[in-house]
């Protein structure tokens, strides 16, 4: 997934003005954010901020709350090992140890040349046909060590 | 929108494409009402689902006062799905009674009991289903407005959510003057952002608020003060769901069906070691037994029965002593473990116990909401002291401190999570002592899975 790398408060400005209407607005907002920048920049959340009259600190916590929002900047791919119960009883955790290991970055972290996050799943609701993993959101079924290598390669090559 | 134009639609299109889709793979012993549609309809298409008598209930609700949809729902005795088994009329006659100028309407659909994925399937395979479930909800209690709580996991289901809402809105299904009546109903979709907690109703409603996923107190119930302060009822999907074949069949045909206290049908979700796993919608009252080997086909080749996980990380696990228990609301209890929401998780000889519990209390631990301190601290104190057991360090007196420690969070936790969060531990010390003893005492883990120290020949 490409995020956008330049902030753009104006453009945003326009994206918070859609929600002011409705009741309780905050957590789409930051969902618009996160799937623009991949995480929700310090800059937006001041805006939001501003806008919606609700304290910083307020936003800031409600962003670190929620495991699908990152006040840090994320990989252009994020991947995520399912671990929910049924995932585990077939074996996911050794898939975690091994993706971890291959990106030498542990769950919740960023490579450092900024291609992948490892981020939490737990149970996206595929348990009848896991292990899981998930690519920016999409859902990958019956998954072992050599199909995980294969689709971080492709990636990588991308 | 009218009765004569509903009508028309459906002779219409009925004229031009009388078939529909047969599912597949549908059991013997399946009786599909809340998946009636699943698999024979597009779910993208209002048109199909018109077809199939869609929209016909709440025209039919519109007809009847609002105490007597209430009171076709309690006579129904149907009870939430989402675990809990709260009777759904009385939610619905508390909410009725409470006098208000705005009162809400929410679907929880925020699946995250880590096994269960029934939600998921009605959702994608039936949306206007749910919509016309909740607004007879709507106009039972008086509400104008819904909201239904997506867990942004499901990114299909929320999309044909969308789709069935904007296609009624088109129609004018949805909005005002709802079939020339004075009853105005609208719905949105939220977006979970990945917290287990906010499938609890009052962290849920939390978060559309825009704040963090906190439970509140209760009392106030949601019927009284709820979402935004308004009296609200929060339904599950497969609730919801059930809706309008009440409405259209009637209280006492639903009651007819499944056991005495766990009317109507409940849809299961079925995973782990049997051959078949997927969802299956049966009557309430079969057993253990029959979900395994009949309706799952067995075990997996080589895979052999050692225990069933229900209720997930706040259930329990049952062994083959338990096969023949009927699993609904309440028989489960007796053996420390409850139905909750549907998901049914088989294990075989190479999963362990106490890794697999250790697991579920990771989960719970990590999803607590941190608002009080027994589930925020206990649950990871009891991780701890399972990730011991794992590790072969820990002695029988341990054991002793884990289920006092258990007891004391279970008791004194605000909300749901951290009052069952020790749920699993008191049915594995229950039915798997002895694989307690076995990584306590012998320091080992007979299926493998836990990494024990190297003892000679054990303690």
């Amino acid at each position: 997934m490409n995020h956008l790398k330049e902030i753009d408060l104006k453009q945003f400005g326009i994206i918070i003005d859609r929600f002011k209407d409705i009741k309780g607005p905050l957590i789409p907002i930051l969902h618009e954010a996160e799937n623009l920048y991949g995480y929700i920049p310090i800059e937006i959340q001041n805006l939001i901020s501003q806008k919606l009259k609700i304290s910083n600190a307020e936003i800031n916590g409600v962003a670190s709350f929620y495991t699908m929002f990152h006040t840090e900047p994320t990989g252009k791919y994020q991947i995520g090992i399912c671990t929910g119960t049924t995932c585990h009883l077939n074996g996911s955790s050794k898939l975690l140890k091994h993706l971890e290991q291959s990106l030498d970055i542990k769950e919740g972290e960023t490579t450092s040349d900024g291609q992948f996050t490892i981020i939490p799943v737990k149970c996206i609701g595929n348990c009848d046909v896991g292990p899981n993993i998930t690519v920016d959101g999409r859902v990958h079924n019956n998954m072992n060590i050599k199909k995980l290598d294969k689709i971080i390669e492709d990636l990588s090559k991308r | 929108m009218n009765q004569k134009i509903l009508d028309q639609m459906k002779n219409n299109f009925l004229k031009t494409n009388p078939i529909f889709t047969t599912p597949k793979n549908v059991h013997p012993l399946e009786q599909r009402i809340v998946l009636k549609n699943y698999q024979v309809i597009d779910p993208e298409s209002i048109i199909e689902y018109i077809a199939k008598d869609g929209y016909q209930s709440i025209s039919k609700a519109l007809k009847m006062t609002q105490e007597d949809v209430v009171n076709e729902v309690i006579k129904s005795k149907l009870r939430g799905r989402g675990g809990v088994g709260f009777p759904t009329g009385l939610k619905w006659k508390f909410a009725l009674e409470y006098e208000s100028d705005e009162k809400y309407v929410i679907c929880n659909a925020d699946e995250g009991e880590p096994g269960t994925f029934m939600d998921r399937h009605i959702l994608e395979g039936d949306p206007h289903n749910n919509i016309e479930g909740m607004m007879i909800a709507g106009y039972a209690i008086g509400a104008t407005k819904g909201y239904i709580y997506v867990r942004a996991e499901y990114p299909l289901a929320a999309a044909r959510l969308q789709k069935a809402i904007y296609d009624a809105k088109e129609l004018g299904i949805l909005g005002n003057n709802i079939f020339d009546t004075n009853f105005n109903f609208n719905i949105e979709i939220r977006l979970g952002a990945g917290a287990f907690i906010c499938g609890e109703e009052t962290a849920l409603m939390e978060s559309i608020e825009g704040k963090r996923g906190l439970s509140r107190n209760k009392p106030p119930f949601p019927a009284q003060i709820g979402l935004f302060e308004e009296p609200t009822i929060i339904n599950n999907v497969e609730t919801i769901a059930s809706i309008t074949s009440i409405i259209t069949n009637g209280g006492e045909w639903y009651k007819k069906i499944g056991t005495e206290k766990s009317t109507g049908t409940k849809v299961f979700s079925l995973s782990g070691k049997t051959k078949n796993n997927g969802i299956f919608e049966i009557p309430m009252g079969i057993s253990l037994r029959e979900v395994i080997y009949n309706i799952g086909g067995g075990m997996k080749e080589g895979s052999t029965f050692k225990a069933a996980f229900t209720g997930g990380p706040s259930g329990g696990v049952l062994d083959e002593t338990h096969l023949d228990v009927i699993i609904d609301f309440d028989s489960l209890v007796k053996y420390s473990s409850i139905m909750g929401s549907g998901g049914i998780i088989i294990a075989d000889q190479n999963n362990c116990i106490i890794d697999t519990i250790k697991h579920f209390m990771e989960f719970n631990a990590d999803e607590s909401c941190g608002k009080c301190t027994p589930c925020r601290e206990g649950t990871t104190i009891l991780y701890n002291m399972l990730d011991d057991i794992t590790k072969g360090k820990s002695s029988m007196e341990d054991l002793e401190k884990l289920k006092h420690l258990a007891h004391v969070v279970s008791s004194t936790s605000l909300c749901g999570l951290g009052q069952a969060a020790p749920d699993p531990i008191f049915s594995a010390i229950r039915h798997f002592y002895d694989e307690f003893v076995d990584h306590i005492k012998h320091k080992v883990c007979k299926a493998g899975v836990c990494d024990m120290p190297v003892t000679k020949g054990g303690e």
